[in-house]
């Protein structure tokens, strides 16, 4: 069962009234019958900007695409008309990546993260400056020992198929999540019982010391603890939900998901925002949209076209090469929604030679220089920095303890390093990820780096879904394993040590690259078993000398992804995540 | 003749047998695991093995054919591995987008193909019949994105007739939906219009030089009725088998048109599940895809006979 939308049929394609004939016409631009009516041939309109006429000349695709995207703007800002034809409360979304899978808790994927904050809530939110704040959870209390905790729901609150949300609901999804999720998983080894003490009323009680419960309750990023109802929260963690059932300011319409295509959220009228702001997840999530269409445009030419066109209204990450044209366009902006970045990685595996070798690893932190990597990656200076920590430079764990090597790049040394390491010259497998464009740079600098260093490097192309099976492979790398991969992370997953997989020394049960670092281990268990900031800060150092010193992944710097929308949408907050409460069209 | 279609479509059952297992086998030997796509950055190589055991990864080839040629016999093409969807509604949900879009595209070629290959034949040696060459080259050269975002560019960006992208369907309305067809349509059938074009006028060539054409001429009969009636129906056997061809070749072709214009069909369906390794998906919809493939092929064999009666099979 759905809404019926209130401007008609769906409208993923954008469909408006033509002020020229008053009959729908797909997408038709006002601009055009703008200037139609004043006799000027749509050749006028593109001498509005001469540049592209050269770039027609030379003729790329993307070059093509960011002229028409020109061309649009000069006409949408000769025309107030167009934005008079906004179809008021339909907010047409271009997404990062295809939603296929529905449940956020069988999955990290950013994509199901994002989905899962329309239709679902949390317990606890993070606001822009990252504190942690109740969000579904009216007052908390905890003993004065610090070993149990009691946390009361907000009254009103329900589930999209009308049942009243209990603590018990919220005890399922804790129980569900924290057999996934790694800083759930830590919080389940402290924790003795978890449990509903009445209807709204659950508590948490602790069989060892856990300084961050609040942190984990309110953890952002994948996998976020998500609420959901008993019946739901049930099902196996290996498993997906099939029932698409939250508490969240929008319900899911199932019946309108087309996987590859779009994806229908509606607003949910019983939903109760809390009075405050809205920060980030914390704070009021007022909606005043009806309905969100999200679209998959795999081909960012199209989505360029479409949003210079008006057929959507924001377009979650254009590539960076597209911004400059974008930010020259009158109708549209950009924005930084994420400031805390993304983190680049480069993993050596720990399991074969040469980087079972600790002298040969330390020779890829001494090679390392992360503004050739990030030239090479991200390309435009404004939207990258580098960044000397494990942790997320804009994070309150970042510090450049033990991090020399990755401050300034001494290719002697790491000569010297390859040496002593006894390196035998068999060669270096990298993977390459050819479909992921900064991925792909980053591989090229890795292995130009590796050859000066003296390694022989042999580049494996694979596309980044033959990546994930080759990265999960222990083999030889001449039996189908590999050397060196390159990954990123957003630096929400990278703040603080119980969430970073990059720092997990658990040997087979660390993340691919498999590095044993027992030290690693201990420093993380003490770290979340720390109730105090300064003792955090101090072991989260000391875990970043570990991790540099042993060399259990190299960081390449940071980088921003900018959002894109036209001007007439209002409202779009700083997060890690696009979110849709607070936003309005005009 | 109904005994001959029967027995034609009972014969292409071991086809497609051959290429159900044949699919089956090359998705099993092509790098990738839908299981390491599924488990995500965060999971354990038991994480892995424990997803691959529930999706029956695990199991031995040959049984794992096994079950999925029983499901196929049952008629269930199986559930998407990611989002949970049976294959049979994910298939439903694209089929009508490339469906229409390759009709559409069809109509145009054949629409100006025909009559543009007949006049370059009749008109032999003429300005008209080198202009059709030039744009027989031209559409085989152009590269189909290429062709695409031209369009878009022309008949979207500048002019604002059309949209950008996207689809409805017909219950939309007649306009809504023709308008969204329309820039993909063309993009898609500029190709084939020359192919057709060119094997309609060679096709003619050859049928102009008979006695027969010769003969209707001296009879007196106007030019039109002696090229439509009888050239052309006697020309038009390799244009039916350019069309068949051109069919089954614009279902797979529609892959970047419908990449281009933001197009929910068929071709999408498939290269996203192939990149995900989405095994069912991608299975279910060559198997689907080979069936019209044999079908519009059996369609082609039968407008042999009705054109040509002296034709047996």
């Amino acid at each position: 069962m759905h809404d019926e939308d209130p401007d008609g049929p769906i409208d993923q394609t954008g469909t408006v009234y033509s002020p020229c004939t008053g009959r729908a016409t797909g997408s038709r631009p006002a601009a055009a019958c703008y200037y139609r009516r004043r006799g000027l041939a749509a050749v006028d309109v593109e001498r509005v900007t001469p540049r592209e006429e050269h770039d027609m000349i030379q003729l790329t695709r993307r070059r093509f695409v960011a002229g028409a995207t020109t061309v649009a703007a000069a006409t949408a800002l000769a025309t107030p008309r167009a934005r008079a034809q906004k179809t008021g409360g339909t907010l047409r979304f271009v997404a990062q990546a295809d939603l296929k899978i529905l449940d956020p808790v069988w999955t990290t994927a950013y994509i199901t993260r994002n989905h899962a904050y329309l239709v679902y809530d949390t317990l606890f939110g993070t606001d822009e400056k990252l504190a942690v704040k109740p969000q579904m959870v009216e007052r908390h209390s905890v003993s004065k020992d610090g070993m149990k905790y009691a946390f009361t729901l907000r009254d009103g609150l329900r589930w999209h198929d009308g049942q009243p949300v209990a603590a018990e609901d919220c005890v399922e999804s804790l129980k569900r999540w924290m057999k996934k999720d790694r800083f759930g998983r830590l919080l389940a080894a402290h924790t003795a019982k978890l449990a509903a003490a009445d209807r709204k009323t659950f508590t948490l009680e602790l069989g060892e010391r856990f300084g961050p419960v609040l942190e984990a309750l309110g953890k952002p990023s994948s996998n976020v603890p998500f609420m959901m109802p008993a019946r739901i929260a049930a099902t196996s963690a290996d498993e997906q939900i099939k029932e698409i059932v939250g508490s969240g300011p929008f319900r899911f319409v199932k019946d309108e998901w087309q996987p590859g295509n779009q994806v229908v959220y509606v607003k949910h009228a019983d939903y109760l925002p809390r009075n405050e702001a809205p920060s980030g997840s914390a704070g009021g999530k007022k909606v005043n949209l009806e309905k969100v269409v999200w679209r998959y445009m795999p081909d960012a030419a199209t989505a360029a076209a479409a949003l210079a066109a008006g057929e959507i209204d924001w377009w979650e990450i254009p590539p960076i090469d597209f911004i400059p044209k974008i930010e020259q366009t009158a109708s549209l902006a950009t924005f930084l929604p994420d400031p805390l970045g993304t983190q680049g990685w480069l993993r050596p595996n720990h399991l074969h030679p040469p980087f079972n070798n600790k002298k040969a690893r330390q020779a890829l932190v001494a090679m390392m220089s992360q503004e050739t990597y990030l030239q090479a990656a991200i390309g435009v200076p404004k939207y990258y920095r580098t960044c000397p920590s494990v942790f997320a430079c804009a994070g309150p764990y970042a510090s450049q303890a033990g991090a020399e090597g990755l401050l300034h790049q001494d290719m002697a040394r790491a000569r010297q390093l390859v040496k002593e390491s006894g390196y035998d010259g068999r060669p270096v497998t990298v993977v390459h990820v050819t479909d992921i464009g900064f991925l792909s740079g980053a591989a090229l600098v890795t292995r130009d780096l590796l050859t000066q260093a003296g390694f022989t490097v042999d580049l494996k192309a694979v596309d980044w879904s033959t990546n994930l099976a080759v990265r999960a492979k222990k083999d030889p790398p001449d039996k189908g394993g590999w050397n060196v991969l390159h990954t990123w992370w957003m630096a929400a997953d990278v703040m603080h040590p119980a969430v970073h997989f990059g720092i997990s020394g658990a040997g087979p049960g660390a993340w691919f690259g498999w590095p044993e670092i027992p030290q690693l281990e201990q420093l993380t268990t003490e770290w979340v078993r720390a109730t105090d900031q300064p003792r955090r800060k101090q072991l989260a150092e000391a875990i970043q000398r570990t991790a540099l010193d042993e060399v259990a992944y190299v960081p390449w710097g940071e980088w921003f992804l900018p959002t894109a929308f036209r001007r007439n949408v209002t409202g779009i907050q700083k997060f890690i995540a696009p979110l849709f409460w607070n936003v309005s069209i005009g | 003749m109904l005994a001959e279609i029967l027995r034609r479509l009972m014969a292409t059952v071991p086809v497609m047998a051959v290429v159900a297992i044949a699919v089956f086998a090359l998705l099993h030997v092509t790098p990738g695991d839908p299981a390491v796509i599924i488990a995500g950055d965060y999971a354990t190589t038991d994480d892995i093995a424990r997803i691959r055991t529930r999706l029956g990864l695990d199991q031995p080839f040959h049984t794992q054919v096994a079950i999925w040629v029983g499901r196929i016999v049952r008629g269930d093409l199986g559930t998407s591995i990611f989002s949970g969807l049976p294959v049979s509604t994910l298939i439903g949900q694209r089929a009508g987008t490339t469906a229409w879009l390759t009709l559409f595209a069809m109509l145009i070629s054949v629409g100006v193909g025909v009559p543009v290959g007949v006049v370059a034949a009749w008109r032999r040696g003429s300005w008209i019949d080198r202009a059709v060459m030039v744009f027989a080259v031209s559409g085989f050269s152009m590269p189909t994105f290429w062709l695409g975002f031209i369009l878009v560019y022309v008949f979207a960006i500048t002019a604002g007739w059309l949209p950008v992208q996207g689809y409805l369907p017909v219950a939309t309305g007649a306009w809504p939906f023709l308008s969204h067809l329309i820039l993909p349509a063309l993009t898609l059938s500029v190709a084939y219009m020359a192919l057709i074009a060119r094997m309609t006028r060679a096709s003619m060539l050859g049928v102009l030089e008979e006695d027969y054409i010769r003969t209707a001429f001296a009879k007196g009969l106007a030019p039109r009725g002696v090229l439509i009636r009888h050239a052309l129906k006697n020309a038009s056997l390799p244009v039916v088998t350019i069309v068949g061809i051109g069919f089954a070749l614009l279902i797979g072709g529609a892959v970047v048109t419908e990449s281009v214009f933001a197009l929910p069909g068929l071709g999408r369906l498939t290269v996203d599940a192939i990149v995900r390794r989405d095994y069912p998906v991608i299975q279910g919809v060559l198997l689907v895809v080979s069936g019209v493939y044999v079908l519009i092929n059996l369609v082609v064999d039968v407008l042999y006979v009705v054109l040509d009666p002296r034709i047996r099979y």
